[in-house]
């Protein structure tokens, strides 16, 4: 998608745009060749008209004046888009916005669109606006590319699917011909990673006890919506507790209420029987909870830092670090020299800085000083997320060595491999809850695709599924909703896709967006 | 597939100690496994050793160039300035030495270089965790005014009455400061508009109470707060070309402090954690908002100690007169001397110097606005050419760790074709 956008140059390949080879080197060749990206993120400026945020950075085309103005009209008319170009976009609202950065590309000239999650911040009747508009488009021959998680979007307004997982193309379907259930199979994979046999060193004394745990949050047009509701677990010592699930459905506000980045608004964490639901982040890694963040540029390490202060980052005030209020940078260096070694860090030194190392390596470096610390409980966000393989068999047969000698882990991960063959317990989550549990040595694609895409809850049996209603729509119509909904048992397969409350009365597959922020 | 990984560290052991020739066996007492590291050798071997160490000519060369691409930089474009004016540099250079080494000057300019120090060290500390305390200039006058008046309204002895008055200047400077940094933390407002604002503030403050009757009494043309005691000035340095003032003493400890607090405590490393990333820093348990009010509270506290040269060893009062937009030469110095507290020192003794030849230059015909256009160009050219160098070096060190680790790598392939 970034290759395609210019942003990023691929390594090798070809893209052929209109028939003819191209290569891009910024994103202004993709719209010379008439390729436009919408963003997940929206790019404009608040302060700004539609009209000025339009026509800034391509003045060239129409001028700023009437001229442009004329064009935007044309464009919106024609399209159905219906922008007003006089207001400011401080004051409209998500969908709105979502249709001016639309313009903005087709005000550039794209014959393409790349449209990046773009449901993910509207709600259900915005979201069939946006299909009519997408509709609108192909009807007057453009193209759209359409990226979405949500399995009943795609089908309803693809008319060519293509699945892609872990960076390669998986299969290409028809939306004709594919029902959500193979659809999922394909984004999960159609076979699961056997777990390997092995000794299992679950303990029944719980270290990690999450209780009730609610968290609201407020998005950006400053609704609050719940991020994560009613969260239990226990993890054991000895157990690793992967949970599954498409990402932004609450998994990285669980491990930030987790780590206290995030003050949940209910519920109880305990550790080792401690209480800490609000105590400080410093306090929680002080009482023996390691942490290995989903994006470590931001959250694990001082990139333009050397490696020695990293490895202090987080363990600041615990031995070999300081001792008292004072630095032992003696120690603390001898100390990376030892990690460094010890978990192959392929690095020339301990002085250059962690920008220097590559993805894995900064990773082992990360892990290594998480462990170095004896944690009791290890929360691993995407432990293996943008590392070479090689570095990839190396943590996760530490996390397993860690595990025999009785530590917890909550591994959060989209790859499934990893999740399956590493984890004890699984659990799947779904707009900030905890929807579905299974069994990683039993549990089929099938389930398991289902549950991510909120189809199926309760536990996921793995046996007797064959039979389950494959062909239950991902969409609830509004008979669904208004049924109240059972609540699902255990081994109970044809629960509906939303929990309880049912508080989207739209035809399509959302209600609220939980997690989604 | 991990026999081969786990040969890494052994087989790379060897090449430092041939590209070192030997150095590494000092100081590093667990032997076979600490010495090899490249970076534990320079710690054992001596200077001319350390020379021929790969990686102390990388950090050498890295370290050098960008103080001399400033200095090159900002002497061309100084001479191309005057060249330009009708001016001849380098007459004007000599000038400017021959008046500036005089001995009187350089008590003068030491003298002078005090304060600076002072508010190039408090203008740091918000530096290093990415705050522009733009408001040092309001709070070391608010706190020296305050100051004043307590000094002026006790009469104890010296060794009770200085501490009171530096006591009084810190906590008073330290509010000061700390308003804005309550405000960035609680409200997000930023640091740079409320430290402006509070400048004109404080201004209006001492505007206020600087009146006759208030806190102050007026003689001649001059309104002043009353004159500390005698006893409550700070002792000088005699030197037979004037006196070196004692507060010195007061800039060198502030230049330790700093220097201790923020490369050796627990405290200084969140503060700078917090300076790389706050979000790195707030994961790893330092809570960003309460570094922020503590950072600012220790930013005005040194910036309280600015005014405290000229009240203790000088005026003995605040009035009208006394010195005022030494903050804002905080930040310029704090930026030429990259927070290090020696840098600092030299770029305030380098600030100190021009200004002392800047008035010398005009009465022996120059422009005396020359020395205003120098000071931009160096703190541009020092600016610059520093965070040039810094891409450079990030990206040459990107390329090295590359390079070596490919090496390695090929290294490792062989070992594994032979066995």
């Amino acid at each position: 998608m970034k290759i395609l956008y210019g942003m990023q140059k691929p390594d090798e390949g070809t893209i052929a745009a209109g028939g003819e080879q191209v290569s891009f080197g910024s994103p202004a060749d993709a719209i010379a060749r008439g390729i436009g990206m919408v963003h997940q993120h929206f790019m404009l400026a608040d302060n700004l008209t539609v009209q000025e945020n339009i026509v800034l950075g391509a003045e060239k085309l129409h001028g700023i004046g009437a001229a442009a103005r004329r064009r935007i009209t044309e464009i919106s008319d024609a399209y159905g888009l219906g922008v007003r170009p006089d207001v400011l976009v401080e004051e409209i609202g998500v969908a709105d916005r979502q249709r001016v950065e639309i313009l903005k590309v087709l005000y550039r000239g794209a014959r393409t669109l790349i449209l990046d999650e773009p449901t993910a911040v509207l709600v259900p009747q915005e979201v069939d606006a946006l299909f009519a508009n997408l509709r609108e488009l192909k009807a007057e021959g453009l193209t759209v590319i359409f990226i979405s998680h949500k399995l009943g979007e795609v089908l309803s307004v693809a008319d060519e699917i293509t699945v892609i997982r872990r960076g390669t193309t998986v299969a290409s379907v028809t939306p004709a011909e594919t029902t959500p259930k193979q659809l999922a199979e394909l984004m999960v994979g159609s076979e699961l990673p056997v777990p390997e046999t092995r000794e299992s060193t679950v303990t029944d004394v719980p270290v990690l006890e999450v209780a009730g745990l609610h968290l609201s949050g407020t998005d950006a047009d400053g609704v609050v919506r719940e991020v994560l509701a009613d969260i239990d677990f226990t993890i054991h010592r000895g157990e690793v507790m992967g949970i599954a699930g498409v990402e932004g459905n609450g998994q990285a506000e669980l491990v930030e209420a987790i780590m206290g980045i995030r003050d949940p608004d209910g519920g109880r964490i305990t550790v080792d029987g401690d209480d800490l639901s609000h105590a400080s982040t410093r306090r929680r890694r002080e009482h023996g909870i390691g942490y290995i963040p989903e994006d470590r540029h931001r959250h694990g390490l001082l990139l333009s830092a050397p490696l020695w202060e990293n490895r202090m980052l987080g363990h600041v005030t615990e031995r070999p670090n300081s001792r008292g209020q004072r630095l032992t940078l003696g120690d603390a260096k001898a100390d990376t020299e030892r990690i460094v070694r010890e978990y192959d860090v392929r690095t020339p030194g301990i002085n250059v800085t962690a920008a220097s190392l590559s993805g894995g390596n900064q990773q082992k470096l990360i892990f290594g000083r998480e462990m170095s610390h004896h944690p009791k409980v290890l929360i691993a966000a995407h432990p293996t997320r943008g590392v070479d393989v090689g570095a990839q068999a190396q943590i996760w047969d530490q996390i397993r060595e860690a595990r025999i000698e009785g530590l917890a882990v909550l591994l959060i991960s989209a790859d499934l491999d990893e999740l399956i063959g590493l984890s004890d317990s699984l659990r799947v989550m779904y707009r900030g809850r905890l929807v579905a549990d299974a069994d990683p040595a039993t549990i089929t694609p099938e389930e398991l695709g289902g549950a991510m895409t909120g189809e199926t809850t309760g536990r996921l049996s793995g046996h007797d599924s064959t039979d389950t209603p494959a062909d239950r729509p991902e969409q609830a119509d509004p008979a669904d909703q208004a049924d109240p909904a059972d609540q699902a048992g255990p081994a109970d397969q044809a629960a509906p896709a939303d929990p309880a409350e049912g508080t989207g009365d739209g035809p399509s597959s959302g209600t609220a967006q939980g997690g989604t922020a | 597939m991990s026999h081969p990984e786990n040969e890494t560290p052994r087989s790379d052991g060897e090449k430092p100690a041939v590209g070192s020739g030997g150095t590494g066996g000092g100081g590093t007492a667990t032997g076979t496994t600490e010495a090899p590291r490249p970076g534990a050798a320079p710690s054992g071997g001596g200077l001319t050793a350390r020379l021929k160490d790969p990686r102390f000519q990388e950090k050498l060369l890295l370290g050098l160039t960008a103080p001399l691409l400033a200095l090159a930089t900002a002497f061309v474009l100084i001479c191309l300035v005057m060249t330009a004016t009708g001016q001849n540099p380098f007459q004007a250079f000599q000038s400017m030495f021959d008046y500036g080494t005089t001995e009187r000057s350089q008590v003068w300019i030491v003298n002078k270089a005090i304060p600076y120090y002072l508010s190039a060290v408090a203008v740091a500390v918000g530096f290093r965790m990415n705050l522009f305390n733009i408001g040092v200039d309001g709070q070391y006058q608010v706190a020296a005014f305050f100051a004043a008046v307590v000094g002026g309204a006790l009469t104890l002895s010296g060794v009770v009455q200085i501490p009171i008055i530096l006591l009084t200047a810190m906590v008073v400077g330290a509010l000061w400061a700390g308003i804005a940094g309550y405000l960035k933390a609680v409200r997000g407002v930023s640091e740079v508009i409320t430290t402006i604002m509070l400048n004109s503030i404080g201004g209006a403050l001492i505007g206020y109470f600087l009146h006759e009757g208030r806190l102050a009494e007026r003689n001649q043309n001059i309104v002043h707060t009353p004159d500390i005691p005698e006893s409550s000035f700070f002792f000088t340095i005699d030197t037979g070309n004037g006196a070196i003032y004692g507060t010195i003493v007061i800039a060198a400890a502030a230049g330790v402090a700093y220097w201790y607090l923020l490369g050796r405590t627990r405290f200084g490393f969140d503060l700078r954690a917090v300076g790389v990333s706050d979000s790195a820093a707030e994961a790893s348990g330092v809570s960003v908002k309460r570094m922020v009010i503590v950072s600012m509270l220790v930013s005005g506290a040194i910036a309280g100690l600015v005014g405290m040269p000229t009240l203790l060893n000088d005026t003995g009062n605040f009035g009208n007169n006394f010195p005022s937009g030494i903050g804002f030469m905080g930040i310029a110095i704090a930026l030429l001397g990259r927070n290090h507290p020696v840098g600092m020192a030299l770029a305030a003794l380098l600030w100190a110097f021009l200004e002392r030849t800047g008035g010398h230059l005009n009465f022996v015909g120059y422009y005396q606005e020359i020395i205003g256009v120098m000071q931009g160009i160096i703190v541009l050219s020092v600016v610059i050419s520093y965070e040039l160098v810094r891409r450079w070096g990030l990206r040459r060190q990107q390329r090295i760790v590359g390079a070596e680790l490919a090496a390695r790598a090929r290294k490792n392939d062989t070992v594994e074709g032979v066995a």
